[in-house]
Formats: structure tokens, C-alpha cells, sequence
């Protein structure tokens, strides 16, 4: 999973500062570890030398000033590309997956939700249909095992995403719900947060405030 | 009518009440193919089997088998090519329970006029080749659940049909016993270059075919019906 890529995605609802991206991200994805002030200045920097974000200025919202933080085209494409392409079906996959449709859902709409799972659903598939092939000509009962092993993987995945897409009406609407409810208290929090200039030195202190 | 397609539906739509449980499908299957129908419960597998098996017919639409439109014969016609062209498994056999197995395979043949001794001889002989010969003579009571699929295998596939339809095949099946039904079914039909329709619900059963069309809502979404 690429936390550069969910960046993007949340980026892709307006210029936002560090700060409120940490928030965003561990507000609507709550399944995924927090995001460490550190990580997300870290990865701005790199988002921001490979063109895909640009700073568009300094801006005070009755807190301290803080730097904004906007898309490029470049990373409205990159961003398309990574929603647009199924991961290599692999065990173990399930975060990934869900933060993709979550960002879908952000970032563009529930057309693209759908359409990535389809993609996905392909691409397992065809996995699937190799691994049964290979259990075919497999040489040893070991062999068998393995592929048995990464076929039910891969089947639990499958499973996860036939119900997400027969649900992803409602998600979207819990997503929206979500994010208009975080944009309403962003005013307050932004307000009344203390963080200086260095905030990637507050990272644990502001961290453990807001995972509260 | 692409020659080299045995089985095409064209626009098959079907609705039961209000609710539209197929809506304007387009398949298309060569010869010897594999495909897979998947997608949820409710979702209108079932239904286009029964359409593409001409155990049903479609509201509008149309199925052409080999070459010839299959929907809009009479049921006799249909029923004889089910006996002889199509052969078809379904999820919990249908063995006739006062039959000893061998006369359960051998049904197909008989049911067209073939000689007893003869037929009974092929049903061994088909018995044998998916590893129950032992049980010829027992009733479909006296069975697993693997060997009764296992004998309604060998009834469907007796006649070497040219199309095979499965609904669910080993969906009363644990996964290991359902595994040996499967690959029995595969390895025969490649043999026979028996092209199969293979309906289910579940991944794992999908994986065996060649392709396979992922239904929702009585059509496939997205899917560009190969050439």
C-alpha cells in the first residue's frame, strides 16, 4: 500500500496542510495504522520532488501558518493510474483493497469503485485459474498444499469483494457522511491546535492527542 | 451465426413477475470451451442455464445451438437433445432413488432406443472411469455424496455430449471430495472435447475453466463478449 497514493486521494478534495491530511487519514481509514506527522511530511516532500504536489503557499486559519499543499496534473494522473490498476494478487492483500476503495470513493465516485473491484476480481482470477493449473501438474502433495494455501487466500479475497461491491452504495454514502462531518469540525480543531512550525518534532505528543 | 460458436445467446432476457432476472445476455462459447457463469445468489446464473439448456425458454431473445436456434423448438425436440447432445449435472445429482446406478447412467442411452446389455456395458465402462465401479449396483441411498455426483457425472457425459451444462457440481460437497468430482469432470471433458458450462457460486469451482463471466443483476457487467 502507498501512502503517497492516499495522499493524492485525499488531496484530490482541495488544497489541504499537513495537519489535516494526518486527520483525514485517520479519521476515514480507520482500519490502517495512524499516520505519524513525520511519514506525512516525509512523504509530501517526495510526493512534491516527483511533481505530483506543489506547496500553493502559506495560509493562517486562525492557527499558526502552515503550508498548503495542492495537486499537480501529474498527480491527479498518478492518481487515476493507481485507482485504475488491480494489485498482483497476493495473500494477504486486504488493506490495500479496502484503501483503494475508500479512496475511490473520496477521490472520484462509485463508478470507479466498482470498476477497480472488477479489475481486482480479473486479475485474482486469473491467478486462481494458474494456482489450479499448477495443482495439475503439481510434482508432490507439498506442492498441491502450497498452491491450496494461496487459493483460499485469494478466494476470502474474492469474497470480500463481491460483498463490497454489492455494498458500495452505502459506503459511499458513509464516506460522504464522514467527510462532510470531518470538514465541519476541521474549523474548530484547526483553531484550537498549539503545533509550531517543526511539527514533524511534535509528532508523538500531536499523535497520541488526536488517535483520542 | 459465427460457425465456429456451439452455443450463443443473443439479448436472452427473462423476468419473473417484475423482477427481471435476465436482462439482454450475450455469450458466446467455441467448441470444447470452458467457461465459468459466477456471481452471487439471485444474481441469474441459475436462470440462463435453464435458458441456454432449453430446459426454459427466454421472454425474448434467442439461443442457438450447433449451429441451429434451439429456444423456439418444441420440448420433445429439446428434451432429445438433452438426451444426446447436452448433457447436464446439476447440484445434487437427480439420480433416480429406485435405480441401482449402473441403470442411472445407462438411462440416457436407454431413453434413445439403445440396447440394454450395451448400455449397461457402457455405464460400467463409465463407472469405471471416474472410479466407481464398485458401486454399480447399488441405489443412489446406498451412496456418498461423492460417488452420487460422481454417477450423475458418468450419466451426463455417456452420450459424449458436445455441450456440457453443471450447476453447482459439488456444491453438497466437502472441498476435498468436490476437488476429485472436478477434475474427473475436466480430464472427461477434454477427452471427449465436450465444451462446459460450468455454474457456481464459489472461486475455487470457477478456477477450473478457461474464462469465466461474473454475472450481477441478470447480466455481465462490463464484459466484452469475445469474438
Amino acid at each position: 500500500m502507498s501512502t503517497g497514493h492516499v495522499l493524492l486521494g485525499l488531496l484530490s478534495r482541495g488544497p489541504q496542510h499537513g495537519y489535516d491530511l494526518k486527520r483525514a487519514h485517520d479519521s476515514r481509514l480507520p482500519a490502517g495504522k495512524p499516520l505519524a506527522f513525520g511519514q506525512v511530511y516525509a512523504t509530501l516532500g517526495r510526493l512534491q520532488r516527483d511533481g505530483l504536489v506543489t506547496e500553493t503557499g502559506a495560509g493562517k486559519a486562525g492557527g499558526p501558518e502552515r503550508t498548503f499543499y495542492d495537486l499537480t496534473d501529474a498527480g491527479r494522473a498518478a492518481l487515476a493510474e493507481w485507482l485504475h490498476t488491480p494489485e498482483p494478487p497476493a495473500p494477504h492483500l486486504g488493506g490495500t483493497m479496502f484503501v483503494k476503495v475508500v479512496v475511490a470513493l473520496l477521490a472520484a465516485d462509485r463508478q470507479t469503485a466498482v470498476d477497480y473491484l472488477a479489475r481486482q476480481r480479473e486479475a485474482h482470477m486469473a491467478r486462481m485459474r494458474e494456482l489450479t493449473r499448477d495443482k495439475e501438474s503439481a510434482a508432490s502433495l507439498g506442492e498441491v498444499a502450497a498452491a491450496d494455501y494461496t487459493i483460499a487466500h485469494l478466494d476470502a479475497d474474492l469474497r470480500w469483494m463481491q460483498q463490497t461491491v454489492a455494498r458500495v452504495d452505502a459506503l459511499a454514502g458513509e464516506i460522504a457522511e464522514d467527510a462532510t462531518a470531518a470538514d465541519e469540525a476541521g474549523g474548530d480543531e484547526t483553531g484550537g491546535d498549539e503545533t509550531g512550525e517543526d511539527e514533524i518534532a511534535e509528532d508523538q505528543t500531536t499523535h497520541g492527542e488526536i488517535t483520542r | 451465426m459465427n460457425g465456429m460458436s456451439l452455443l450463443e445467446a443473443r439479448r436472452v432476457t427473462k423476468a419473473y413477475g417484475r423482477t427481471t432476472a435476465l436482462d439482454a445476455v450475450d455469450l458466446r462459447l467455441g467448441a470444447g470451451e470452458v467457461v465459468a457463469i459466477t456471481g452471487a445468489s439471485g444474481c441469474g446464473k441459475s436462470t440462463l442455464l435453464m435458458c441456454l439448456s432449453g430446459i426454459g425458454v427466454p421472454d425474448s431473445g434467442e439461443v442457438w445451438f450447433a449451429g441451429a436456434r434451439l429456444d423456439d423448438r418444441p420440448e420433445s425436440v429439446r428434451a432429445r437433445l438433452r438426451r444426446t447432445e447436452i448433457g447436464v449435472l446439476l447440484q445434487h445429482g437427480q439420480l433416480v432413488p429406485e435405480l441401482p446406478a449402473a441403470e442411472n447412467v445407462a438411462l440416457p442411452l436407454l431413453l434413445g432406443g439403445a440396447r440394454r446389455a450395451g448400455a449397461l456395458r457402457a455405464a460400467g465402462e463409465w463407472l469405471d472411469r471416474f472410479g466407481v465401479g464398485e458401486v454399480a449396483a447399488l441405489r443412489p441411498g446406498e451412496l456418498s455424496g461423492g460417488q452420487q455426483q460422481r454417477v450423475a457425472l458418468a450419466r451426463a457425459l455417456i452420450t459424449s455430449p458436445r455441450l456440457l451444462f453443471a450447476d453447482e457440481p459439488t456444491g453438497s460437497l466437502d472441498s476435498v471430495a468436490g476437488e476429485a468430482v472436478l477434475r474427473a469432470m475436466m480430464t472427461a471433458a477434454r477427452d471427449l472435447s465436450t465444451a462446459v458450462v460450468l455454474v457456481t457460486h464459489d472461486a475455487t469451482v470457477a478456477a477450473y475453466a478457461d474464462r469465466e463471466l461474473h454475472m450481477r443483476d441478470g447480466a455481465f457487467p462490463g464484459q466484452v463478449v469475445p469474438a
